[in-house]
């Protein structure tokens, strides 16, 4: 049985609320963030570039066989990290799905009410790239 | 001698907790904190004195109109300019370069042309190239290097009987660098050339006299020496000042109005358009008494020990790149750990209670020009401790451990 989006979101924040210091929150982002595969350095331009975030986050959206394939890296660790949870939850799943999904992991992981709004904005421009990137395939 | 622990007691927001870990604020150049009794005028002034100035005739218009020209008066002390009509109210440092820009451009002609460095903050780059593209004319581009005479024979090269102004920033906000201003308006007084400085990042850690300096314009905001936001300031020489047409038009700058015609009103006020941001105005005036009492002797003894104490502890990190470390610099250090992201080590220093700021300071072209993305930078204030850069380098190496 595929796990549905909620299922991983509350799995996300059940991981994330073992780390109760930011230090070991980074700390397992930073590990997380090392298992994203590298992305294809011809994809890396300023096409994929998602706008709004500090670092630089690129991301390239696909329909295969019905389903969403999101590829994306950054320049940074931690946002590599974060970007490994938001593939978690999108990756795999049909344009219908993402469209319809209640986003709520990043709210109760601690993950925007800790990071200062300019930095969750990134995350959640990447979002928000993500979801309308999905309206046009 | 300073009374470290004195000063950082007057400021209330230094004892904050972040992430259960005591503040350690070292973004400055953004803007400094404020001391208790600038925090205290703001509330005295809403508290008994709030009301429109130069408006009415009653006693609350009386003591607030005052205290807004004393705020005035205590500028013009605090700069030595000749008259306090010389003493221009803005909103910030952006504002007076804009009014500068939109005032002295109603005279600018095609061809003509406009200095400024490489090492400017986009507030002082902006204006002028939105005005260059209006009027055709040219904004130049002054390289400033590390020999004084290289820079000021390049100041001598690219001034032209077309130049109608050279405007320079004092201290790079980006990277610390003293640029040798005093030396730049002489340059460009020989050339018979005006000159505005911006003084941002100065005028918080230096005394600047307007006369001695002979500048003809002096931006600043009071934010970045422990006044309230929104208010800064735009000097001018009396007759520079007079000779142009103001900014913003509307109530409080005008001595006659009939649906025909408008007679503007004198020095100060022709630049003083609309109801003026006063609580914050006042506020400037308490900084400044602040800073005099402390006194500039004081606090640059402070700031150059903790300075060169802060350059020589980040360089205990392995591979760490200071930029601009062969200049004079004064109030921010900027570096980049090599490999390793701005970002990455701004977060976790964050969480360790570390305030800095990271990207590229506003001034992209000068990051173009270094080749760099962008830079770490720790700026300092009065109130800034051996303790708190003990704080910084650890928590760098902490970031660095993580990210290895």
């Amino acid at each position: 049985m595929i796990k549905t989006i909620q299922q991983i979101q509350n799995e996300i924040i059940e991981n994330m609320s073992q780390h109760v210091d930011w230090m070991d929150k980074y700390e397992y982002l930073i590990s997380l963030g090392k298992t994203l595969p590298p992305m294809d350095a011809a994809l890396k331009t300023d096409t994929f570039s998602v706008p709004g975030c500090q670092s630089r986050v690129w991301v390239s959206i696909e329909k295969q066989d019905g389903k969403v394939v999101i590829r994306a890296d950054s320049d940074t660790h931690i946002n590599k990290g974060l970007i490994v949870l938001v593939l978690r939850v999108f990756n795999g799943r049909t344009v219908d799905e993402i469209n319809n999904a209640d986003l709520y992991f990043i709210q109760e992981a601690g993950l925007r009410s800790n990071l200062s709004p300019s930095r969750a904005s990134g995350l959640l421009a990447f979002i928000d790239h993500i979801k309308n990137t999905v309206q046009t395939l | 001698m300073l009374q470290i622990d004195k000063v950082r007691n007057d400021f209330p927001i230094l004892r904050t907790m972040v992430y259960g870990k005591p503040l350690v604020y070292l973004d400055n150049a953004a803007t400094t904190h404020k001391p208790q009794r600038v925090i205290d005028r703001v509330c005295n002034y809403y508290s008994h004195e709030n009301s429109n100035i130069h408006r009415g005739e009653h006693y609350l218009c009386e003591i607030a109109s005052a205290a807004y020209e004393d705020a005035r008066e205590k500028v013009k002390t605090f700069i030595n300019a000749k008259e306090a009509k010389e003493v221009i109210f803005t909103a910030g440092t952006t504002a007076s370069i804009n009014l500068l820009a939109h005032s002295l451009g109603k005279s600018i002609r095609e061809k003509d042309e406009i200095i400024i460095s490489h090492m400017e903050h986009h507030s002082n780059i902006i204006p002028w190239q939105v005005l260059c593209n209006e009027r055709n004319a040219n904004l130049k581009i002054l390289e400033i290097q590390e020999d004084e005479e290289a820079t000021l024979e390049a100041l001598n090269e690219l001034i032209s009987l077309r130049t109608r102004l050279v405007a320079i920033i004092c201290v790079s906000n980006a990277l610390g660098t003293v640029l040798p201003f005093k030396k730049i308006i002489d340059v460009a007084h020989k050339n018979s050339v005006p000159i505005m400085i911006d003084a941002a990042q100065a005028i918080q850690h230096m005394p600047l006299d307007v006369q001695e300096l002979d500048c003809d314009f002096m931006v600043f905001s009071g934010h970045k020496m422990y006044a309230g936001t929104g208010i800064g300031v735009l000097y001018g020489k009396k007759h520079h000042l007079e000779d142009l047409p103001p900014y913003q038009t509307g109530g409080g700058m005008i001595e006659k109005v009939s649906f025909s015609e408008t007679t503007y009103a004198k020095l100060p006020y022709k630049f003083e358009a609309g109801t003026r941001n006063i609580a914050a105005t006042i506020s400037l005036g308490e900084a400044i008494d602040y800073i005099t009492d402390i006194g500039f002797g004081n606090i640059q003894a402070h700031e150059k020990e903790l300075f060169q104490y802060a350059s020589e502890q980040l360089n205990t990190i392995p591979l760490m790149e200071q930029y601009g470390e062969n200049t004079e610099r004064t109030g921010a250090i900027s570096f980049n750990i090599q490999g390793m992201h701005a970002y990455d080590i701004a977060m976790i220093l964050d969480k360790l209670g570390i305030a800095v700021r990271i990207g590229t300071h506003c001034a992209e072209p000068l990051m173009h020009f270094l080749g760099i993305k962008g830079t770490i930078r720790a700026s300092f204030a009065v109130y800034n401790t051996k303790d708190d850069v003990d704080r910084l380098v650890e928590g760098i190496n902490k970031a660095i451990s993580m990210l290895e």
